[in-house]
């Protein structure tokens, strides 16, 4: 309990130095000027205590030698970072990973578009368009376990899905979609990339209809067609929008964990396996938590850097 | 319908419909199949032809939930730990979206950028520490580790989106009551926030699909069956019961209704909420 209470102890301290060295005694001015940090001081101690302390310890852990396990784990440097990189499966998960990422990205983005241009049409009643609008945001609302559950029974080889796809002579056999080597990441990526399209559409939505009627009009009295009007207005002025979603959604589609873990557990023979799965299994099953950390951090800097480019472009805004 | 000249305009309208007609197939069958799989009695599930509506309609699976105490455990403790989340993550958004909105002091932009930033650290990363420290403090296996770690990827949201809600209110609001003799802190809580209720709204429902969501940090903080959520409670259903899809369906119809009638509810709020949060931030 000790170590929790210096913790809180530092951070606050931390928060409110400057201010009450600056004045020595509590006037009203500095009274007046700690007002905005009352405010956000429980955020800021939250954040100390549950994020920035956390962050060094997992740095922490994963430059020693037995982590959490041991009572005296030592310092080994950069050992733990060598041994993952010359793990094949660490590197065939950052393959699986960014395919499962940059193929999910980029059929939110098709399928929410073409989703939001098809609702903003004025050619369909308002009331059918509004219950339309929400019908397809349901995969949104469903929790990753369920999303996990709902496909692995529709893609189970005595499914729904293969007896459509026989009767269809599309296939001529029960397809083992999430025990087959060859086809379990896409079948993943094909649930992902149902279940995570809505945010798109209901962004690109709100973005259509700020778009101004204007610009279409003097685009019409300039002869433009409706690929072009598509082309030079739609886009660009939905390209802010799709940016910031899509690097969000890079961001955490690349963090994804339970999808994965209940349909396929990163099997079978790693063909699944995505980082944090990875350091999951490492961390929990193998209890090897200085490896862990190593691989968690991987993942920290591969986050953090796209993060960078969302932030710049959130700020550029 | 409007009048439509033949040609021009029939084509357009009837590719229209026919792309929403399969938006809605490929968005809706999955939850439809879900739902009436429910319904089914187990032997029916991969009856052959596949039928989407059960020929014998049964509630079989949902009384079998009802009638034990663990599943219903479940239950409980999802609504509580994401209750309890969204009064908290709430309550301290709510000031720290004041002090952002409504004062500029040192390190405010720093911190903003921080709280940003928070957003997108992968869970994984955090949760190594965290079993470490929820282990060291004797909170492991207990409510409190779960609402504790919550917070942490509920509050950056909820903190951007009540900041966005209170920059639209006038700062005049506030100056009328500081006019008239009264603090900061009367000003928030008998003007601000009861002007801010469709932000606060939108706020709660996504702190709670957050939080009601979540997996991770529960699947590995918690140990007893006393302590398991809803997310962990399907998982270990389909571990030991492999072949009673009925009642893992019914499980999830149960496990997505809160979220479905939030969202029915706050449409209005929270599509607008969101937006404003996701694209703006």
């Amino acid at each position: 309990m000790s170590s929790a209470n210096e913790i809180l102890m530092g951070t606050q301290a931390g928060t409110f130095k400057p201010r009450t060295r600056q004045r020595g005694m509590f006037s009203y001015k500095t009274k007046k000027r700690l007002v905005p940090f009352l405010y956000v001081a429980p955020a800021a101690v939250l954040f100390s205590l549950l994020m920035l302390f956390p962050m060094i310890t997992v740095l922490r852990y994963s430059l020693m030698d037995g982590a959490i396990m041991k009572k005296n784990a030592v310092f080994v440097g950069l050992q733990n970072y060598v041994t993952i990189f010359s793990d094949p499966v660490f590197w065939q998960s950052v393959g699986q990973t960014l395919y499962f990422t940059v193929m999910s990205v980029i059929f939110h983005l098709l399928i929410g578009l073409a989703f939001a241009l098809l609702l903003n049409t004025q050619r369909i009643d308002p009331t059918l368009r509004s219950i339309l609008r929400v019908l397809f945001i349901l995969p949104w609302l469903f929790t990753a376990v369920i999303i996990a559950i709902i496909w692995r029974l529709l893609l189970d080889p005595n499914g729904v899905v293969n007896s459509i796809l026989i009767a269809l002579h599309i296939v001529d056999f029960k397809v083992e979609w999430f025990s087959s080597t060859k086809t379990a990441l896409h079948a993943l990526t094909f649930a992902n990339i149902w279940a995570g399209y809505p945010l798109y559409m209901v962004s690109l939505l709100a973005g259509l209809q700020g778009i101004p009627k204007e610009l279409y009009e003097a685009a019409g009295i300039d002869g433009a067609n409706e690929v072009q009007k598509f082309r030079y207005i739609t886009i660009p002025q939905l390209m802010p929008i799709i940016i910031s979603i899509a690097l969000l959604d890079f961001i955490w589609t690349m963090q994804v964990f339970p999808l994965v873990w209940m349909t396929t557990g990163g099997g079978p023979i790693h063909s699944t396996e995505v980082l944090s799965t990875y350091t999951y299994k490492l961390a929990f099953s193998s209890y090897e938590f200085s490896l862990a950390s190593a691989s968690a951090i991987c993942i920290l800097i591969m986050s953090m850097s796209v993060t960078y480019f969302y932030i710049k472009h959130q700020k550029a805004r | 319908m409007a009048k439509r000249s033949f040609n021009k305009s029939a084509l357009p309208t009837v590719l229209t419909y026919l792309g929403l007609a399969v938006g809605l197939v490929f968005a809706g069958f999955p939850i439809l199949w879900m739902f009436f799989t429910s319904l089914k009695s187990n032997t029916e599930i991969f009856a052959l032809p596949p039928r989407l509506l059960p020929d014998q309609f049964t509630s079989v699976a949902y009384l079998s939930i009802f009638n034990d105490p663990v599943k219903v455990r479940f239950f409980i403790n999802s609504y509580l730990v994401a209750g309890v989340v969204t009064l908290l993550t709430l309550l301290i958004a709510i000031l720290t979206a004041y002090g952002f909105s409504r004062y500029s002091f040192r390190f405010k932009n720093t911190l903003n950028v921080f709280i940003i930033s928070t957003q997108t650290v992968p869970p994984i990363t955090l949760l190594i520490p965290y079993f470490g420290m929820v282990v060291a403090f004797g909170i492991f296996d207990t409510y409190f580790a779960l609402v504790l770690t919550y917070m942490v990827f509920t509050l950056p949201y909820a903190i951007l989106l009540m900041t966005g809600y209170l920059n639209t209110l006038p700062k005049e609001l506030d100056e009328a009551v500081l006019v008239d003799g009264g603090s900061s802190w009367t000003a928030l809580w008998r003007v601000i926030v009861p002007l801010s209720v469709p932000g606060i709204v939108a706020t709660a429902v996504y702190t709670f699909l957050l939080a009601w969501n979540e997996f991770l940090f529960a699947l590995t903080l918690t140990k007893s069956m006393d302590m398991r959520t809803v997310p962990i409670g399907i998982e270990l259903l389909m571990g030991q019961h492999a072949f009673e899809w009925n009642e893992m369906m019914a499980m999830s119809v149960l496990g997505s209704l809160p979220l479905l009638v939030l969202y029915l509810i706050a449409q209005r709020y929270f599509l607008a909420g969101m937006t404003a949060g996701s694209v703006k931030s």
